[in-house]
């Protein structure tokens, strides 16, 4: 029976700039950062979580040129990756993270019956929500 | 090009009930308003135009299913200026009036970026904007 998940992927077009916006702004901690030859194994996670987001970035050795740039263009329109977070305070966490510089909200806090969630994008374009779960819904999942 | 357009696709997506004309989303995108209408078509699909009508019958779907308000209120809600152009939208969306689509469907129980996807109206995007408006200023007709 699987009793983990390890590892989850998600495309972005530029490794340095995905690390300094999932930690510095997203407020995630570096995982791995492990080079071998030209390919770095870059991963970030939640604080306290073990599971781990694999910054992946299109191109070789994984992908061929025209793969690739497939794969870009669909990045840069919002067609591929996505993450859902969750936090214990969703309108303090949209105060902190204006205040980091995060701009590109898609959407801001909004109440729903399963709890309140916000929207915004990573600088590439891939969606993230993060959710602070309603006691409906915690009973529910419960 | 294209995150520039996604960042215009997401502010119709949050400004879908304010006054929207091509000039200003296409202003979001640094792009100007001949160039984006058909970038916009070229990678998403669709006009912005008819993004934005789907969009705003999407909310109108939802306020129907889950709220009271009236049918006139609710075309108001989402940004539509007239009577006349929401249903006359909506039907040619949806496939039913506004108030048919109501009395069939009750509360959707999914969590919000799924349902506001799932639940958004697919329909063909033959219809070609009249203007560069977005539709919400036409003349009122009868619904």
């Amino acid at each position: 029976m699987i009793n983990k998940l390890n590892v989850a992927s998600i495309f972005v077009l530029d490794k340095d700039e995905a690390l300094d916006f999932y930690v510095n702004k997203l407020g995630l901690e570096k995982g791995q950062d492990v080079k071998q030859g030209s390919y770095r194994w870059l991963t970030v996670r939640v604080p306290g979580n073990g599971t781990e987001i694999n910054l992946e970035q299109p191109g070789s050795p994984l992908h061929d040129d025209a793969t690739a740039a497939q794969l870009r263009e669909l990045i840069a329109k919002g067609a591929m990756s996505s993450l859902v977070f969750s936090t214990d305070d969703v309108r303090g966490l949209y105060e902190t993270l204006q205040e980091r510089g995060v701009t590109d909200f898609t959407q801001e806090p909004i109440e729903h019956f399963y709890g309140t969630d916000m929207g915004l994008r990573d600088p590439f374009g891939n969606a993230i929500r993060i959710l602070q779960q309603g006691k409906v819904a915690q009973k529910v999942t419960v | 090009m294209n995150r520039r357009l996604l960042r215009a696709r997401d502010a119709m997506d949050r400004a879908y009930a304010e006054p929207l004309d091509v000039r200003s989303v296409a202003a979001v995108a640094n792009i100007s308003e001949a160039h984006f209408s058909r970038s916009f078509r070229a990678t998403f699909g669709e006009t912005p135009h008819r993004y934005l009508q789907r969009r705003r019958v999407e909310r109108s779907m939802f306020l129907l299913r889950e709220t009271d308000r009236s049918v006139t209120d609710i075309c108001f809600d989402v940004g539509f200026m007239s009577l006349g152009t929401f249903s006359r939208t909506f039907r040619e969306i949806v496939g039913e009036t506004p108030s048919d689509y109501r009395a069939a469907n009750g509360p959707v129980m999914a969590p919000n970026c799924i349902w506001m996807a799932a639940t958004r109206p697919r329909a063909a995007s033959s219809v070609a904007p009249r203007s560069s408006s977005f539709g919400e200023a036409d003349a009122p007709a009868a619904p």
